[in-house]
């Protein structure tokens, strides 16, 4: 036999483990923070930075802050400390708004019943049709607690509704009552039946194209102008209904880039084992279409949370309307800082958990997405 | 060939993509239990011709009928006739958010109207007869393209179709994948049930069909029982394509 020049020899290689990097505290700092000269110079003036503005806010905050309801201390320390005080003080006013002092516990209750139901909606074993059925009794409820007029409860009207319980309201009914609106809206937009399609590009592209400040105006102002004589609808309610609208026109172009985003040959496997079309939007197409936009759509949550403070113009007093209405008082005027870092401090908690919850539930999710 | 009336039969059955004329007055009857091999060079219209067999493409003259009933934009009987037509696609399409069981289980239990228990249990011998019942409990990424399309056989199997289509079952497989697909589509075939196949796999067409249809240029150009196609295509283009496809 003539030699090729290839190699002959063939021995099996076992499988060895990869080289071990260094490891141990410094080699990890040196790593990270002083890998080169620009990580270092990066890392240097970050430090600085730290040295610089770290005292200042411990000492504002924490160090010279005055914790209790002292005024006459608070006016001392002004300048140098929080006067934390502005919040033991206002609290209730901030959390409550204008709803008659003795009677909170009813807007305590009605709030907490309502978080109740958020956190459990968020669960994936609690997303069954009778959650939509808990939302219906859990806002009847809600109402009825708020408003009064029965068993002996005050009535209170909707104009002295305000804080916290007054944005979870507004909040949740925009999210809950939008959400499968909005997916009625896609699919509309996808349908094949011209009329529907055309209904939804008009009503998103109309809704969207106008600030939300527009929508709310006209809910409280130009609406009841075409209502006819004596029909009266609150205004909280058509606020609420403008909000809804406007959150599900966006909400719905977001669930349509995940039906879009889904391949054609899911929709024809369905068809050929003989699926109708809403066996098929209900079992194939949204659960995974859903799945594709989770961000998208808590950024979308996040952003009309936010949003509800813009009630404030039409005269409906939430979380940042009660805080002003707060600090209407002479005496505490000088404290506005602490009052809305506190306001801010409880919208950040939200959105934070929001924004958690939003990564979890697309690790969640993900099962059988990815080889595993 | 059975002398019973066809279980499928087009008519002069024409369909146009926009300008393109992609089936042209299309003749064909299929008896019970006959298995077709259709070939062709691609954009032929072959995969056309069998997707309007469960209406996922819709002809727009002609007349088609399948299994006794007329295709039309009757979404009843649409879906009545899908229930009897089962199909295999090129690339599996398996719901990727449903284990290889409930992949299985869906139709028969939401189209079909069965228990969950008695759905699981065809499920499994399904899943036996496909030699994958061990990864039941499984994702479909999570198996090889092999493993996925035999799930997508064993899924069709499920709602016990009359009809057996395959668009290009083997074509996006990796060729040590190939046979364990053709395996048991030979299987199926050699157990009666009316199959219709687009493929290029012309050793399986050999053994198993009862007759070959070429199509070319959105026309059957010619058919023959496999033994006469392959020996003595008549047709130029036919011998032009087999010279091709069987050069190495």
């Amino acid at each position: 036999m003539t030699n090729t020049g290839y190699q002959q020899h063939f021995e099996t290689i076992e499988a060895r483990r990869p080289p071990v990097s260094e490891s141990g505290a410094w080699a990890w700092i040196q790593r990270g923070f002083f890998d080169g000269p620009v990580n270092t110079l990066l890392t240097l003036v970050f430090l600085g930075i730290l040295v610089w503005a770290i005292p200042p806010i411990f000492n504002w905050t924490i160090w010279y802050a005055i914790p209790n309801a002292d005024n006459a201390a608070c006016r001392a320390a002004h300048g140098l400390g929080a006067c934390w005080g502005v919040v033991a003080e206002k609290g209730r006013l901030i959390l409550f708004g204008r709803y008659p002092f003795e009677e909170q516990w009813r807007p305590l209750v009605a709030s907490t019943v309502l978080v109740a139901l958020l956190v459990v909606s968020c669960l994936r074993a609690f997303w069954r049709p009778a959650l939509a059925v808990a939302w219906v009794v859990v806002y009847a409820f809600f109402f009825a607690l708020m408003f009064g007029g029965f068993a002996g409860l005050t009535p209170v009207e909707t104009a002295r509704w305000g804080g916290l319980p007054l944005t979870l309201l507004l909040a949740s009914v925009s999210l809950v009552v939008a959400f499968p609106l909005a997916i009625l809206l896609a699919l509309g937009r996808q349908s094949d039946l011209p009329a529907i399609r055309t209904l939804c590009v008009v009503f998103v592209e109309f809704v969207r194209g106008v600030p939300l400040i527009s929508v709310l105006f006209m809910a409280s102002f130009i609406l009841p102008l075409f209502m006819p004589q004596g029909a009266k609808i609150d205004v909280l309610v058509r606020v609420l209904i403008g909000m809804t609208l406007f959150t599900a026109a966006y909400l719905a172009e977001v669930i349509r880039g995940g039906l879009q985003a889904l391949p054609k040959g899911q929709v024809e496997a369905a068809h050929s084992l003989g699926m109708s079309y809403w066996q098929i939007q209900r079992m194939i197409v949204l659960p995974q279409a859903l799945r594709l936009v989770v961000p998208a759509i808590v950024n979308t949550f996040i952003g009309a949370f936010k949003d509800t403070s813009l009630v404030t113009i039409v005269s409906l007093y939430d979380l940042t309307g009660a805080v002003q209405l707060a600090l209407g008082d002479a005496d505490w005027r000088k404290f506005f800082i602490e009052g809305q870092l506190f306001v801010a401090a409880i919208y950040f908690i939200a959105c934070f958990a929001m924004s958690r919850y939003s990564q979890w539930l697309e690790s969640h999710l993900n099962t059988g997405t990815r080889r595993q | 060939m059975s002398t019973s009336s066809p279980i499928i039969e087009f008519s002069k059955v024409n369909k146009w993509y926009g300008e393109f004329h992609v089936l042209r007055d299309i003749d064909l009857s299929v008896a019970k239990g006959e298995r077709i091999v259709v070939c062709g060079p691609s954009g032929s219209g072959k995969s056309t011709l069998i997707r309007c067999i469960n209406r996922l493409e819709v002809h727009q003259a002609g007349t088609l009928t399948v299994d006794g009933t007329e295709l039309t934009d009757d979404v009843k009987s649409i879906e009545a006739v899908r229930r009897q037509v089962g199909m295999v696609f090129q690339q599996f399409n398996l719901f990727p958010h449903l284990t290889v069981l409930e992949n299985l289980t869906l139709a028969p239990m939401w189209v079909g109207n069965v228990p969950k228990a008695e759905a699981e249990e065809r499920a499994m011998q399904q899943l036996k007869r496909v030699r994958i019942a061990e990864q039941a409990h499984k994702y479909p990424l999570q198996l090889s393209g092999g493993q996925q399309q035999r799930v997508a056989i064993a899924r069709s199997l499920c709602l016990t179709p009359k009809i057996m289509l395959f668009d290009e079952p083997t074509s996006a497989l990796d060729p040590e994948m190939i046979n364990e697909v053709l395996d048991v589509m030979v299987e199926l075939a050699n157990q009666g049930i009316t199959m219709i196949c687009v493929t290029h796999e012309m050793g399986f067409a050999r053994s198993v069909a009862d007759r070959v249809i070429f199509m070319d240029q959105g026309q059957i150009v010619e058919q023959n029982t496999a033994t006469e196609f392959f020996a003595n295509p008549k047709n130029e283009r036919t011998q032009d394509f087999l010279s091709k496809i069987l050069a190495h």
